[in-house]
């Protein structure tokens, strides 16, 4: 879907990435940099060996009350929310009916409230799902005043502890509200590109004195979408509306794990039977990583055949890695297929080029977990 | 010796009845980082404006057309190993692939360097 370019919004950072020189795409419905001057390998080597700065102030984030919020959104969601302790947060998803994924989200418990994240591209469905949906049970609150920022790479952690000190023992996927230099912020220990880091949300006003304290750190370069989106694929995470969507179940997606133990046994989610069913017999077909031999990128909608020439799938994400210095995609396969190693044919702009299920992730994941 | 270029962004160098065939530094940094390169078989004959190569960044695959038409007699061996030869260099070391012209007339509807110039300026 494509706006008019009247119609299209700006994060609180928009002037910081024109000053900054970045090439601003339109992504979501916001003018976005796609990349900075460094460009998207470097911006990606970067964030691998040291740490990148991300404006990701385009997601929605959400803050749920009420006298069990936990329970409420238990009833759209397949993770274990009323066991997730004060402070810690977890991957989830929204399911429909059908058991098909309507979007991921992170969800944390803040103590007196929960609070989501979700996509930017599905936040205006997804408000109005949990508004519909949890009616007379939570209160749904948009915080549009908030932006968020993603600070991620091995110096992640040394960098943060020089401005809020106690986030250098924060653990993965956890929270803490704390003060950066002297202003009000809620760090989480996550991000989106298999590295350690932090996920930092704050008053819209306060987003570019922040952006601008961690860029003057000689370690943090700032880091586009280009980038972001080669960091998450060899990190082997889901794009949601390319590797997931309203047609993939999460046992089809390999995302099982978000599928807490308690809610196996209890069900109580959207598309339980169809999905609980997939857990005991298998899913008919399955998001497998995709590694291509030689250099060429396998792009997303590249059709996937067997060794007999069969059609067996299709590609979802793919690109160039530059950590793993190879192209890397990530598609689905029927079952008989998802073995790591199975040799697979793809058809690359018109030529055969041979690739095998790989193992995902790309390149091994480094959060930080005490 | 001719420095020619096109809308779609190639440049091509005449010397003789032989030319060879690049990307402009303009297309370079539009492209981003090019991590791969395919070039045509040599012998192949292309046809002015079909596609002759393509050239792939971290973020997208863009075709490369023939500027003329002709028959290729040499590709740029260096680029396999190292595509990112196109960054550093496309108007040089970043060559993609030498032609034996057929119709050397088809040169004239191509713009100049001052013509490319103005062009370029005209996309933002």
């Amino acid at each position: 879907m494509t706006e008019a370019p009247d119609t299209i919004k700006t994060t609180p950072l928009h002037g910081l990435h024109l000053e900054l020189k970045a090439r601003m795409v339109p992504f979501a419905g916001y003018d976005m940099p796609v990349q900075y001057p460094l460009g998207i390998l470097k911006e990606h080597q970067h964030t691998r060996e040291k740490a990148g700065l991300f404006d990701v102030s385009h997601m929605g984030q959400v803050r749920l009350t009420g006298d069990d919020p936990a329970a409420a959104l238990e009833t759209l969601i397949p993770g274990d929310i009323k066991g997730l302790a004060p402070g810690r947060m977890r991957y989830s998803l929204f399911l429909n009916e059908q058991g098909g994924i309507l979007d991921d989200l992170m969800v944390t418990n803040a103590d007196d409230h929960l609070f989501l994240v979700v996509n930017a591209a599905r936040k205006e469905h997804d408000v109005a799902l949990l508004r519909d949906q949890l009616k007379g049970r939570a209160e749904v609150e948009y915080l549009a005043d908030l932006a968020l920022l993603a600070l991620q790479g091995p110096k992640a952690a040394e960098v943060m502890a020089r401005f809020v000190p106690e986030a250098a023992t924060m653990k993965f996927m956890s929270y803490l509200p704390a003060v950066f230099n002297g202003i009000p912020v809620v760090l989480t220990r996550s991000g989106y590109t298999g590295e350690d880091g932090y996920e930092i949300s704050c008053d819209k006003a306060d987003a570019e004195p922040v952006a601008r304290a961690l860029l003057a750190d000689p370690d943090v370069e700032p880091i586009g979408l280009g980038a972001r989106d080669s960091l998450r694929l060899e990190a082997g995470l889901c794009l949601y509306g390319h590797d997931i969507d309203e047609t993939t179940t999460p046992v089809e997606a390999a995302l099982e794990w978000a599928i807490s133990k308690r809610r196996r046994q209890e069900g109580g989610f959207p598309g339980a039977d169809i999905i609980l069913g997939q857990l005991s017999d298998g899913a008919p077909r399955r998001r497998v990583g995709i590694q291509p031999e030689g250099r060429q990128p396998a792009r997303e909608l590249t059709e996937i055949f067997d060794a007999d020439g069969a059609r067996i799938g299709e590609v979802t994400s793919g690109g160039f890695g530059p950590t793993a210095n190879a192209p890397v995609a990530m598609g689905y396969v029927d079952r008989a297929h998802a073995a790591p190693g199975t040799p697979l044919q793809l058809m690359v702009r018109g030529k055969p080029v041979t690739a095998r299920v790989a193992a995902m992730p790309f390149v091994p994941q480094r959060y930080y977990r005490g | 010796m001719t420095v020619k270029f096109t809308k779609d962004h190639e440049w091509i160098r005449v010397e003789g009845d032989e030319a060879t065939v690049g990307v402009s530094d303009y297309a370079q940094q539009q492209l981003g980082d090019v991590v791969f390169v395919e070039l045509p078989d040599v012998g192949r004959t292309l046809e002015k404006g079909k596609e002759a190569a393509v050239v792939e960044s971290v973020k997208a695959a863009s075709e490369v057309f023939a500027p003329v038409s002709g028959e290729v007699i040499a590709v740029n061996p260096e680029l396999e190993a190292d595509p990112s030869l196109v960054n550093g260099g496309a108007e040089s070391a970043g060559w993609f692939f030498k032609l034996r012209l057929t119709n050397p007339s088809e040169l004239d509807g191509l713009m100049d360097e001052a013509a490319y110039k103005e062009f370029v300026e005209g996309q933002h």
